[in-house]
């Protein structure tokens, strides 16, 4: 197998990697800082992508679409937070569970009426158009390393957030202990708004970066969802780190294992069965990791609360 | 003499830079009540989770019926005889009385992989349980949950459950604590008679009760135990007194 | 005998006598109606069983429906083609037969049981309901990308598995089949649940550090609970499988998931006839609120956060109020 491939896929990888951490960042931060398991995390991303796709057509700017994923993912993370999920902070998981369970019947549901049952494309913008040549010879599309970057940037903006701001230090005192902060005269409701809508347009904007690389469609966003659960588990919950190194192993190791099981069954076996039984088992590759991991450290890796 | 029911040497357990065991050695021997006091954070509770197995020692081993039972989980040792209740009450809340202790028999019985008999019509399990919540003076509140029972009525819950697993040895963390003066006495002499079934480790607040039952008493003290000996060697220890007592010596 | 008895037996007989009274009236579809009802409300007693006595929310017991629906499938068509399915430690060419396909599903389901719940049982909590998800979309992409049993586009069953002394093909005798399997698992459930083991488990979800400090192991009490809970749904798998005559990974979907979870709470969770509730509600909506509209689901999502934010109880609780143990 040629080098030029793998390094291609590599960067696939870190690029499904990077986009799978926008969507678990704002998961763990959520479950680390009001104890919520939000379900509905998906359907923000899927709403990110259809305010971007729904925009870019209307005034034929992607910018202007990406701005409205983020704007409306936050607002609905927001208005969500403060009529329902706010109701929800004290109750067991299970009605965590089943609550946020219905909001993605609702917006499942609710997009399909606006938008209809037909899925909507997204031009990737002019400016990232086409691809560039790497070191080695590569050849690699702009736009994917332009959601590498996107990703990486909005990691270090996490980063420095949570280190180096006064949000961040009522973040980080809300997951050590969330009696503490209200004491501390911190208004505890408008923080859980805040740290909603934050990780409600980190998703929305994972939402909008991917529409234009597939094809915009209600329900798009469990399916990554489940992964981001994968890789919050992996990860250790409530650990922005945790779940950065958890995201990158996840999707370096699905995009990587896709091409190399076949190719290595291949030589074992032959190619006819190769190809079906490879892309089976490639495709439960990464839940096998998350089992083997999860034997070793039941808590994750970075575990930050139990 | 007979090898000591339960013999602690040398536990120690840290958590990060605060040492809330520092090798602790005590023993427990057939037939006697043997007191742990010392004030509030000196690591009481600590110590028994790890006799109990639910924290894991640092250093030091733990031998139950000459056998060492460090490695062992609190399940496992349960069922060896190690019979334990909580400072704060524990209890299967939406349960009625009996059938919190029921439970206890048939963990007792070894029971607990039966999957079609109604355990509410098996004597097996009713009549020892209610035996148990008689001999505690809960006698009239069987059927109420546990819930529903009063603070002092939960706390003789507790007693009730361990005495259901008729153990080996008993680790009761303050079973007075909030009990009230008539319940303590009750309860004193209840404590007085069951050493002779089996013995018992008690960590309790209530000096009245404390000199009143305990054969030997130890100690604790920041993690260490400074004293250990008869009431009478206690009471006139100037360690304890000055450490303890908060008397000048 | 107490209310909630006595609504239990209301709603056994009302579930019979919904398609006897459609057959006479000579109204077929409220059979397979009903066929449906019986058949979910055995996936969620088996569900229920983890979920309402264990306090486990395992949000991937589809995967345990979806492997019961496959062993119907992959058994009746080799059956069909007289394929072997097995040529080691014995001779196995499938079977077209109910009894034998209920026996692999409920196996086959076990030992994914055993397998997902060693390793997710370690954990609790939030870590337990992503893990189960998890380990269900495992088995869903297995299914997808498993071209031997028609991956993405599913597995049809040429002809309803048979079953000794009844015609399957025939909606009623199908129905009862469905009807008895329910009523015998309700039986089960309520043995269990009054059952040292079962007072095992309940007290584990009540307070596992004290079931614990018993001596009993809340992990091998929640496991066996798991793997039992897993083989019912399994079986329901397989029924519903026959009902449709064919079997789809969408079975082992995380909606379908979400679905069991939702009918059991919209009946009634750790209730003996939550489910059976549950499962008539959840089809009666959908046929009616379906026949109205096409985002039927909208308005079931709408139900349910009703339902959770101001009625925990579920409809049994609604009625008869809080359960009591003895």
């Amino acid at each position: 197998m040629q080098t030029a491939l793998l390094i291609e896929q590599l960067l696939n990888g870190l690029q499904f990697g990077v986009m799978l951490f926008l969507m678990a960042a704002g998961l763990t931060l959520i479950f680390g800082v009001m104890g919520l398991i939000n379900l509905a995390h998906g359907s923000l991303y899927m709403i990110g992508a259809f305010a971007c796709a729904g925009v870019a057509a209307a005034t034929g700017s992607f910018w202007l679409g990406l701005l409205a994923s983020l704007a409306a993912a936050a607002a609905a993370g927001a208005i969500v937070e403060m009529t329902i999920i706010r109701r929800l902070y004290g109750r067991d998981h299970l009605d965590q569970v089943l609550a946020t369970f219905a909001l993605i019947l609702i917006f499942s549901e609710g997009t399909a009426w606006l938008f209809g049952s037909f899925p909507l494309y997204l031009d990737i913008p002019p400016l990232l158009q086409g691809a560039v040549e790497l070191p080695g010879g590569v050849r690699y599309p702009i736009y994917r390393l332009a959601i590498i970057g996107v990703g990486i940037a909005a990691a270090f903006g996490l980063y420095l957030l949570i280190a180096r701001t006064r949000l961040g230090m009522r973040i980080r005192a809300g997951e050590s202990d969330r009696e503490m902060i209200g004491a501390l005269g911190v208004d505890i409701r408008s923080l859980y708004t805040v740290v909603f809508a934050l990780g409600a347009a980190l998703a929305g904007l994972a939402g909008a970066m991917v529409g234009a690389l597939q094809s915009v469609q209600v329900g798009m966003g469990e399916p990554v969802l489940i992964l981001a659960f994968v890789i919050i588990v992996i990860g250790g919950i409530g650990s922005i780190k945790g779940a950065f190194v958890g995201a990158i192993l996840v999707g370096v190791t699905d995009t990587m294992g896709r091409i190399l099981l076949p190719a290595l069954l291949t030589a074992m076996i032959g190619p006819a069965k190769a190809a079906g039984i490879g892309a089976a088992i490639a495709s439960m590759l990464i839940y096998i990791v998350m089992a083997l991991i999860l034997a070793f450290r039941p808590q994750g890796l970075f575990a930050a609360r139990g | 003499m007979a090898e000591p029911v339960l013999d602690i040497r040398r536990l120690s357990k840290s958590f990060g830079a605060l040492k809330a065991t520092d090798d602790v050695s005590l023993d427990l021997r057939a037939g006697e009540i043997h007191a742990l006091i010392g004030p509030n954070g000196a690591g009481k509770t600590t110590l028994i989770q790890q006799i109990s197995g639910a924290l894991k020692p640092s250093s030091g081993s733990i031998r139950f019926l000459g056998e060492d039972v460090s490695a062992l989980d609190v399940a496992e040792r349960a069922r060896r005889g190690l019979a334990r209740t909580f400072q704060i009450s524990s209890l299967t809340p939406e349960f009625s009385a009996l059938r919190n202790v029921m439970l206890a028999v048939q963990a007792r019985q070894g029971s607990s992989f039966r999957f079609f008999r109604d355990v509410m019509t098996d004597a097996s399990l009713t009549e020892p349980a209610i035996a148990a919540l008689s001999r505690v003076g809960l006698g009239d509140r069987v059927r109420t949950p546990a819930a529903e029972l009063s603070h002092g009525e939960r706390r003789q819950l507790e007693i009730a459950i361990a005495l259901a697993l008729r153990p080996k040895a008993f680790l009761l963390d303050e079973p007075m604590a909030g009990m009230g003066p008539e319940g303590s006495r009750a309860l004193t002499v209840l404590l007085d008679g069951l050493r002779a079934e089996a013995p018992i480790l008690l960590i309790e607040h209530d000096m009245d009760a404390v000199f009143a039952l305990a054969d030997r008493i130890s100690v604790i003290v920041y993690g260490r135990i400074i004293a250990s000996g008869t009431a009478a060697e206690i009471r006139a220890d100037s360690a304890v007194r000055v450490a303890y007592l908060g008397e000048p010596g | 005998m107490s209310r909630e008895t006595l609504l239990n037996a209301g709603l056994a007989l009302l579930l019979l006598v919904l398609p006897l009274a459609a057959t006479a009236l000579g109204e077929p579809f409220y059979v397979s109606l009903a066929t449906r009802m019986a058949i979910l409300a055995l996936a969620g007693v088996g569900l229920n069983l983890a979920l309402g006595f264990g306090g486990l929310i395992s949000f991937g017991h589809a995967a345990f429906f979806g492997i019961g629906g496959y062993a119907a499938g992959i058994l009746a068509g080799h059956a069909l083609n007289a394929e072997p399915l097995l040529s080691w430690p014995f001779e196995f060419s499938g079977s077209d037969q109910m009894h034998v396909v209920w026996l692999v599903a409920a196996l086959a389901s076990a030992l994914a049981a055993l397998l997902i719940g060693a390793i997710s049982l370690r954990t609790s909590g939030v870590y337990f309901i992503m893990i189960t998800l998890a380990f269900a979309q495992m088995f869903y992409y297995f299914a997808i990308s498993w071209p031997a049993y028609g991956g993405e586009d599913g597995l049809s069953i040429a002809i309803r598995n048979g079953f000794p002394g009844l015609n399957t093909a025939l909606p009623m005798d199908f129905f009862l089949i469905c009807y008895v399997l329910l009523m015998l698992a309700l039986v089960l459930s309520w043995r269990i649940r009054d059952s040292r083991f079962g007072a095992a488990l309940q007290a584990a979800r009540q307070n596992d550090v004290r079931v614990a400090a018993l001596g009993i192991e809340p992990f091998r009490t929640r496991l066996a609970a798991f793997i039992l809970s897993g083989m019912i749904t399994g079986v329901a798998g397989a029924l519903y499988a026959d009902l449709n005559r064919f079997v789809s990974p969408s079975m082992i979907s995380w909606q379908m998931s979400g679905e069991l979870i939702v009918l059991i709470i919209l009946g009634g969770a750790g209730r003996l006839f939550g489910p059976v509730v549950g499962a008539m509600l959840f089809v009666l909506l959908e046929f009616l609120l379906g026949g109205l509209t096409e985002r039927w689901q909208l308005f079931l999502g709408v139900i349910l956060l009703g339902v959770v934010l101001f009625a925990r109880g579920g409809v049994i609780g609604l009625l008869v109020g809080r359960a009591r143990h003895g």
